[in-house]
Parts: structure tokens; C-alpha cells; sequence
């Protein structure tokens, strides 16, 4: 047994996990080595599958439950009253004792980490029983104190709530209330804040740091997200395929990344302000990570794609999208969702116009109107001069060849039961554009096009990676020759490197075949890489509409200026900006009948530059 | 790269057809399943060929005879062979059960189907009317079917068939609800899809999982629904044998003579075992996700 340092709280040392299956046994994790000290946050980053996820149940021994097995190594931890012991060998009477106590954790999911069931407060107030023997008043009293540390207003009266009544955020808040209720030596966060809207997100980082800062926790902090990771941690392991591949001080690493793997990780991620100085957008300079070294992957030349000077392809005028609430016996409608209020702009060919926003505000909404999805209310949208809501029948079908859509989840969009050719080829079927060899050539070249090997035609959905799948989805959109694609957070569930390689393949083929692309995305780093404009969309309105540049340059709207503020940035120097203690929400968009949101045309501020300068919301 | 491509996608749908054939070959219990449909199957059709005893003839010197080298199943409450009834019970109890079943499934589904998919009044009008027939205890719907039908055996299977359909108009409805708001439904509309490609072409094989399970489960009933009506003198006409009639008859001597109750209740205990194996491995063999 290693020994372990005074300031550890917890110290690992070869640690090799395995998942068995009755055909095979995997190694998950392999000869993985790590310490914590108490006041400090290790950040474990790595892209799915590296096995980051693994690790952290195995410090808590939830392994186990999942059919995983620790092969090797110790997992030593300092307990409270400072004995030593080793989690792997320890009983699962004795993990009983540590899990909650010693070692807590916060998910992903806020959503699903809750019991339906019970009040907020409920659920706090039992981990205090359980744990600290409290009586129920005293635990009832504790659990307000709680709440009041992780900042959450009016504590007495979201005590008493259930956690469907919450928004996301207050339940992660919940969430680490619950985790701290015992003051553990280790929290460990699992990608806490994924699920999470950047403002939100923003909030419940500085939460934790806060909060760590006042309990002089150790914290081991899980993700994917290298902006998260130079925002909160002082030392960062990356893992790749269940191997440490590079471990290091956060500044060090992102100074100098050493291992190929990292370089390459790095060279993905998309930083917000990297495109500082230019209107058009650039592909990511990838580093290939299959040659020694990471040699730059040929990126492509920058060309002009965007024809301002054509008339636009698609004219959106006051577009209006509501849903209608029915209560009642007899269905009256008393409120209704405002999804999209108002919504104006152009779309031009070959140009990239990025919707963004946060959850809630409508950028979805948008996009699924314009791909006649949902029917909208108001307004006006023409394609090439055709007003689309006054199309029926053929006209309508032969208007869904131009305008084609691009789904979040590359898993739940093609349909597990048809061969991905089967896919591709159903549009040209569809519209009678082409079958038999001449369908199959197309198929063939499609999925060239998107860097599929054309051999792969006969395979079913899940024989291919996210990634993968998302090539498949967007040949599909491809098939017909479309003039719009609307990629509606197409990237945002890829890992990185994925993501990046998405991204560059939507700028090629933008290029290539002159497409207009509405990209839709809360993702403000991407959207800088790949738009030519840009709509900031808030409670189903538009804030502020401009070139890409100015709006990122010069944000106009308090609300993008928001926006802009949270989002982390890939690089620790810029992590000390101070912020104010934030907990404000998003207003909902539901409102009753009688109450309409007041939308005023937008102002001028620049070239092609407008912000909204009518109350909208809190703003 | 583009030139065998083709050869490729060519082979795209053999390749899929002969995957789901193999697949179902390397389950034991599918072959199983399928061993034991196909035997009572072959049975029913060569019934003549197998016996030697007219299934109908009546010997009053053989009344309840235990098994025996002469009645290897025994003999009833009127001498007559059980193997012999059996064999011949085996056309009668098998097109009951697989034919009802079918007409379940043909008027249960396309309404399922439309209830789930188009939603509104179309759903309104089709589950309240499903509603009310579920209301009414299953047998004594197929009863009351039969008798206005008249009696035969071709009205008591398509008596229990619609009887049994409102269970199949449910199951479809609610398969359909979750599955019409997938994203690939939602992206195959998006990319102009008429509502019939939709619903056969990538609803209809999704939602057909959970059917073929419920279809196999419902074959057992079926058979047991036919005896019943046939004891009733609604369905098939005595003195001609199924094995629901038997096991009707033979509850009265099930102390005094067991074999009566004991091989027809063991072969409608086989059938279902077979056709539960059989529909299992359909459904895996069918879903291109699970790789064995």
C-alpha cells in the first residue's frame, strides 16, 4: 500500500477496472494513477468511451452495479476523522458509511437525479437523517440553511416544492445542496453541468468553486467540455480508451499540451474569440491524431460563399409560432406557449445565419416552422418568392426538397429497422428523383460526399458511432439537391474532435454546392466558427441580428452581452474574471391569452446591425 | 470507389433477408418453436395417413379405457380413441387459433395504426369504440358474435377474431403514439413523406415487435375460446373433435379417467409453447439491433 501524503484526501494508484460480459471481458479503465488534495479540483477530461465516467464510479464503488469489476490498485481516502481507508478492499457495509458521507456526487441528468415523488426539501432533509442522525425538525431547519448556501432565493417556499416545479438549474442546485449536506472530504462532479444552459451553467460553476473555497473540499471534476475545465480546475488528466494519456498544472496543459492526443483534443475545441478580426468563417485546423506528432490535417481554403448580392433565398416576416394550452372539460385555451413572437430575417444563398440562444427561447421553434413541422401562425415566409403557407399538397411536397433538416440526435433520427442506403436513398424515392442503379450511384456518392466509405451501405444504424451517424443524417438532408439546410443542434451531442470535423464538413459542403445553412445552436463558440450572421434569440423573440462579427465584437443587447460572459473559454488565463453571484432564471414563455408579449421593430446600430430596444423579459 | 458501390447496394436487401434467416437459424429456441409449429402442422394435414382409428367411431365395449398398447392416449366417455380425436382435433383447434388470431391482428392493426397516427377524432371515435367493446368480458362478446353469425366453425373464428381485436387496436394505438414522435419519423416527414409511407413503411415494422408477442399469447386463448363456444354447439359442430372440446368434456371425468384431460391439455400446452418460441425469435431475428 502506498503511502499517502498529508495534504490527500484521496490518493489512486494503479487502478484497473474491467466490465464482463459472458463472451469477453473489457478493461475500461487501465493502471490509472491519481491523487487529490483537500482545497483542490482535478479535472478528468477525455471524449466518450476514455473510460472518465468509469473512474468516478469506481471511487464510489457504483461500479459494481453495473456488472464492473476493480481488477487492480487502491483507492485510499482520508475519512473525516482522518483514518485512512482503502475503498477498494472495503466492505459494502463500510462503502455504506462513506458514499454521501466522505465521498458525494453530483450527475449529469438534473432531471432524472431526483425522485419525482418527494419535495426538495424531503429529499435533503433524509440524507441529513440518514447520515447525521438528525431528528426531523433539526434536518428540516438544516436543509433551509442549505439552500440558502447554494444560493437559492426564497429557500422556505422551494423547500416545499416538487422537483418537477423547478427549472433545470434549481435542481442542480438541489442536487449539490444534497451533496454537501454532510460536508464530504470529496465531491465528485460528473459532468454536473452538461444538461445545463450557459448562463446556468456559468452560475453553477462559480457555485461549486465558491463553495469548495468554504469547505476546503477535494473535487474531482468530470467532463468533456475544455472551457469547463479551464474555468474550475487546478491540475487536468486527459484520459483516451481507458488510459491516462497526460496529467498536468491546468495552465501548463493548456500552454503546452505534450501528449498528441491532447494537442489534438485541443485543437477541436472551439474557443470563443478566436475569430476575432475576420467576418467569414474559418474550419477548425485539425491535428490528426492517427500520425505521430499530430501533423495538421490539410484544412480547406477559405473562400467567399455568402451572395448578399442575390436576392434572399428565404424571407422570414413576423413569424409567429404558438401552442395553444386547453384546460378544462371542455378545452378552453387559457394560456398559451409563445414559442416564436414576431421572428424576421433573411436568409441568403450560401450563407450560414446561426440562431442561437438558450433553452426556451425558441431557436428550435424557428427551425422546425420554417421545415413546416409546426404550424405557424403569423406572419409571412417566402421561398424564392412562393409565400410557404399558402402551399398545399405537391407544391407543398416539392418545397420540402429545398428546405431540408438536420436533427439534434444523431441516434434517434434514422430509423433502427432500414439499412442506412435504405436512408439515404428514401428521399429520392420520395420524390420520384431517381431509383434503382441510378438511386444507388447518387446513395453511393452521397455518402463520398460525407466521408462514408460507400461499402458501408448495407449497415444498420447502430453499426456506427455518433459521428457517423450524423454524416449518414446529413447525406440524407443532401440527397435532394436542397437549397437550406437547417442543422438544428446538429453537433451539440458530438464529442469534440467529432464535432469539429462536423463542422469543417458543413463548410466544405457549403462551398462546394453553395447551400444557405440555418444553424441553430446554444453553442457560442461554434456558431463564431462557422456563421456569417447571426440572430440572438430571448423568450421567442429576436434581440439582436447582425454579421457575426459585429455582434460577437460588439455585442449591442445586455442579454448577448449575458450571453457572451458565460461562456467558458478554453484557456485558464482568462479564468479569474471576476463575476457577481448570479441566480436569476428565464422568464417562461407561457402567458395567458389576454397577455401577449408587445414586440417592437428592432433599431439600427450598424451595418446590417439591429437590437431590440423594447422591454423583452427581465431585460 | 463508385464502381462496385452499386454491386454493393444490390446486395443491400439479400444481404438484409438471408441476415434475418441465418439469425433465426443460430437460435435454438426459434428452431424449436419452429420444430414444434411445423410438426402439429404436418400433423393436421396428414391426419388420415396417422391413425388407424375413425376419430368418430363410438365402441361401447371401450368406454374410459386407460391407456393402453391398442389406445396408446386412451380411450373417452364413448369409446372413442383420444389419439385418433387428437389428430383430427389438431386441424379444427389449429386453424381456430391461427386464423382467429389473424383476423384480430387484420382489423385490430390498421385501426390501431390509424387511431395512434392521425390522433384527434379519427382516435377519439376509434378508442371509445374500443372502449366499449373492452368493456364487455371477451367470451361473452365472442358468444354473442357467434351466435348472430350462426353456428360453424368459420363464424366462431371470425367471432373470436373481432372479439379479440379491440386488445390489438389498443396495443397498436399506444406502440404508434410513442413512436410516431421519433425523430426519424419526424425527419422522414420533414423530408416530404406521404402519411402512408410513414406509417408502413417505418411505423408499421416498429410497432410490430410488441404485436407478434401479443399475437402468439393470444394463440393459447383463441383455442381455448373455440372449445368453449363449440361446448356451446357455436362453433365447430360434434361429433367432430378439436381439443378444446375434449378438455371441455373431460373436466367432468377428471378423477375417474385423467387421460382425457391430461394429452389434449398437453398439446395446447405444446402449441403455445411452440408458437411463443416461434414469435420470440421472429421478433430478434426481425430487429436488425440485436447481433447474436
Amino acid at each position: 500500500m502506498h503511502a499517502m501524503n498529508e495534504q490527500d484526501v484521496i490518493r489512486v494508484s494503479g487502478l484497473t477496472v474491467a466490465f464482463t460480459t459472458p463472451e469477453r471481458s473489457v478493461e475500461a479503465v487501465r493502471d490509472l494513477s491519481f491523487h487529490v488534495g483537500r482545497g483542490e479540483t482535478l479535472a478528468i477530461v477525455g471524449e466518450s468511451g476514455s473510460g472518465k465516467s468509469v473512474t468516478s464510479l469506481s471511487l464510489m464503488r457504483l461500479v459494481e452495479f453495473g456488472n464492473g469489476r476493480i481488477v487492480r490498485g487502491d483507492i485510499l481516502l482520508r475519512r473525516r476523522d482522518g483514518s485512512v481507508l482503502d475503498l477498494a478492499a472495503a466492505t459494502e457495509a463500510q462503502m455504506r458509511t462513506v458514499r454521501g458521507a466522505d465521498i458525494a456526487m453530483i450527475f449529469q441528468e438534473p432531471m432524472t437525479s431526483l425522485n419525482p415523488s418527494f419535495t426538495a426539501g424531503d429529499q435533503i432533509a433524509e440524507a441529513l437523517q440518514l447520515h447525521q442522525g438528525m431528528d426531523r425538525a433539526a434536518a428540516l431547519a438544516e436543509t433551509l440553511r442549505l439552500l440558502e448556501v447554494v444560493r437559492i432565493p426564497d429557500a422556505k417556499a422551494v423547500r416545499g416544492r416538487y422537483p418537477h416545479q423547478l427549472s433545470g438549474g434549481m435542481r442542480q442546485r438541489i442536487m449539490i445542496a444534497m451533496a454537501l449536506s454532510c460536508r464530504p472530504q470529496v465531491l465528485i462532479a460528473d459532468e454536473p453541468t452538461t444538461a445545463l444552459d450557459v448562463t446556468i451553467q456559468a452560475q453553477i460553476l462559480q457555485l461549486i468553486r465558491q463553495l469548495q473555497q468554504d469547505m476546503d473540499m477535494g473535487v474531482i471534476f468530470i467532463t468533456h467540455d475544455m472551457g469547463v475545465v479551464a474555468e474550475v480546475a487546478d491540475r487536468v488528466m486527459v484520459m483516451h480508451r481507458g488510459d491516462k494519456v497526460e496529467e498536468n498544472d491546468s495552465d501548463a496543459l493548456f500552454g503546452d499540451p505534450r501528449h498528441p492526443y491532447t494537442r489534438a483534443l485541443l485543437s477541436a475545441v472551439p474557443r470563443l474569440g478566436s475569430m476575432k478580426g475576420s467576418d467569414q468563417p474559418a474550419p477548425f485546423a485539425l491535428l490528426d491524431m492517427a500520425q505521430k506528432g499530430g501533423a495538421p490535417m490539410q484544412a480547406a481554403p477559405q473562400a467567399r460563399t455568402a451572395r448578399y448580392d442575390q436576392d434572399p433565398l428565404l424571407k422570414v416576416d413576423k413569424m409567429t409560432t404558438r401552442f395553444d394550452i386547453a384546460t378544462g372539460v371542455f378545452g378552453r385555451v387559457s394560456h398559451r406557449v409563445h414559442a416564436v413572437e414576431q421572428v424576421s430575417f433573411d436568409l441568403y444563398p450560401g450563407e450560414t445565419l446561426a440562431v442561437v440562444g438558450e433553452s426556451g427561447c425558441g431557436k428550435t421553434t424557428t427551425g422546425r416552422s420554417l421545415a413546416q413541422l409546426e404550424r405557424i401562425r403569423g406572419g409571412k415566409v417566402t421561398f424564392q418568392g412562393q409565400d410557404i403557407s399558402l402551399l398545399r399538397g405537391n407544391e407543398m411536397q416539392a418545397l420540402r426538397r429545398h428546405i431540408q433538416f438536420i436533427f439534434q440526435d444523431p441516434f434517434a433520427s434514422l430509423d433502427p429497422r432500414v439499412t442506412i442506403g435504405y436512408s439515404i436513398m428514401e428521399p429520392l424515392l420520395i420524390h420520384g428523383v431517381a431509383k434503382g442503379r441510378e438511386a444507388e450511384r447518387r446513395v453511393a456518392w452521397l455518402m463520398e460526399k460525407c466521408g462514408l466509405a460507400p461499402e458501408m451501405i448495407d449497415r444498420y444504424p447502430h453499426e456506427f458511432s455518433g459521428g457517423q451517424r450524423q454524416r449518414i443524417c446529413i447525406a440524407r438532408a443532401l440527397a435532394l439537391n436542397p437549397k437550406i439546410i437547417i442543422a438544428d443542434e446538429s453537433v451539440s451531442a458530438l464529442d469534440v474532435s467529432i464535432q469539429a470535423q462536423i463542422v469543417n464538413l458543413l463548410l466544405d459542403l457549403q462551398r462546394e454546392l453553395g447551400l444557405a445553412i440555418l444553424f441553430i445552436s446554444h453553442d457560442m463558440a461554434v456558431v463564431e466558427r462557422i456563421s456569417h450572421r447571426v440572430v440572438v434569440m430571448y423568450l421567442g423573440q429576436v434581440v439582436e441580428i447582425g454579421p457575426r462579427r459585429a455582434v460577437f465584437e460588439n455585442p449591442q443587447h445586455p442579454y448577448t452581452k449575458k450571453l457572451m460572459a458565460a461562456v467558458p473559454v478554453a484557456d485558464p488565463s482568462y479564468r479569474h474574471r471576476q463575476h457577481s453571484l448570479l441566480v436569476d432564471e428565464i422568464p417562461s414563455v407561457v402567458r395567458h391569452v389576454s397577455d401577449a408579449p408587445q414586440v417592437q421593430p428592432l433599431v439600427q446600430v450598424g451595418e446590417g446591425h439591429f437590437v431590440a430596444r423594447h422591454a423583452v423579459g427581465v431585460y | 470507389m463508385s464502381a462496385h458501390a452499386p454491386a454493393a447496394a444490390k446486395g443491400a436487401f439479400e444481404r438484409r433477408r438471408s441476415r434475418s434467416w441465418s439469425k433465426f437459424k443460430r437460435s435454438p429456441s426459434a428452431m424449436l418453436g419452429a420444430a414444434i409449429v411445423v410438426f402439429f402442422v404436418l400433423v393436421a394435414v396428414f391426419a388420415p395417413l396417422i391413425v388407424g382409428f375413425d376419430p368418430a367411431q363410438v365402441s361401447f365395449t371401450a368406454i374410459r379405457k386407460a391407456p393402453s398398447a391398442m389406445h396408446w392416449f386412451g380411450t373417452d366417455e364413448l369409446g372413442r380413441d383420444i389419439l385418433s380425436r387428437m389428430v383430427y382435433g389438431a386441424r379444427a383447434s389449429l386453424l381456430a387459433g391461427m386464423c382467429s388470431v389473424l383476423i384480430a391482428l387484420g382489423v385490430g392493426v390498421p385501426f390501431g395504426l390509424l387511431a395512434g397516427y392521425f390522433g384527434g377524432l379519427v382516435d377519439g371515435c376509434i378508442s371509445r369504440a374500443t372502449e366499449a367493446l373492452l368493456s364487455i368480458p371477451f367470451l361473452i362478446l365472442a358468444i354473442a358474435l357467434a351466435a348472430f353469425l350462426g353456428p360453424s366453425l368459420v363464424n366462431a373464428m371470425i367471432a373470436i377474431g373481432v372479439s379479440a381485436a379491440p386488445l390489438f387496436i389498443r396495443l397498436a394505438r399506444g406502440q404508434v403514439l410513442a413512436i410516431k414522435n421519433e425523430d426519424y419519423v419526424q425527419s422522414t416527414r420533414s423530408l416530404g413523406a406521404s402519411n402512408t409511407r410513414i406509417i408502413l413503411r417505418h411505423i408499421l415494422p416498429n410497432v410490430m415487435p410488441a404485436l407478434i408477442v401479443q399475437a402468439t399469447i393470444m394463440i393459447a386463448s383463441a383455442i381455448i375460446a373455440e372449445a368453449s363456444l363449440s361446448f356451446l354447439g357455436l362453433g365447430l359442430q360434434p361429433p367432430n373433435p378439436s381439443w378444446g372440446s375434449m378438455l371441455n368434456t373431460a373436466k367432468n371425468f377428471m378423477t375417474q379417467a385423467p387421460w382425457m384431460s391430461i394429452f389434449p391439455g398437453s398439446a395446447i400446452f405444446l402449441v403455445v409453447f411452440g408458437f411463443n418460441l416461434l414469435g420470440d425469435g421472429l421478433r430478434d431475428a426481425l430487429d436488425p439491433r440485436q447481433e447474436h
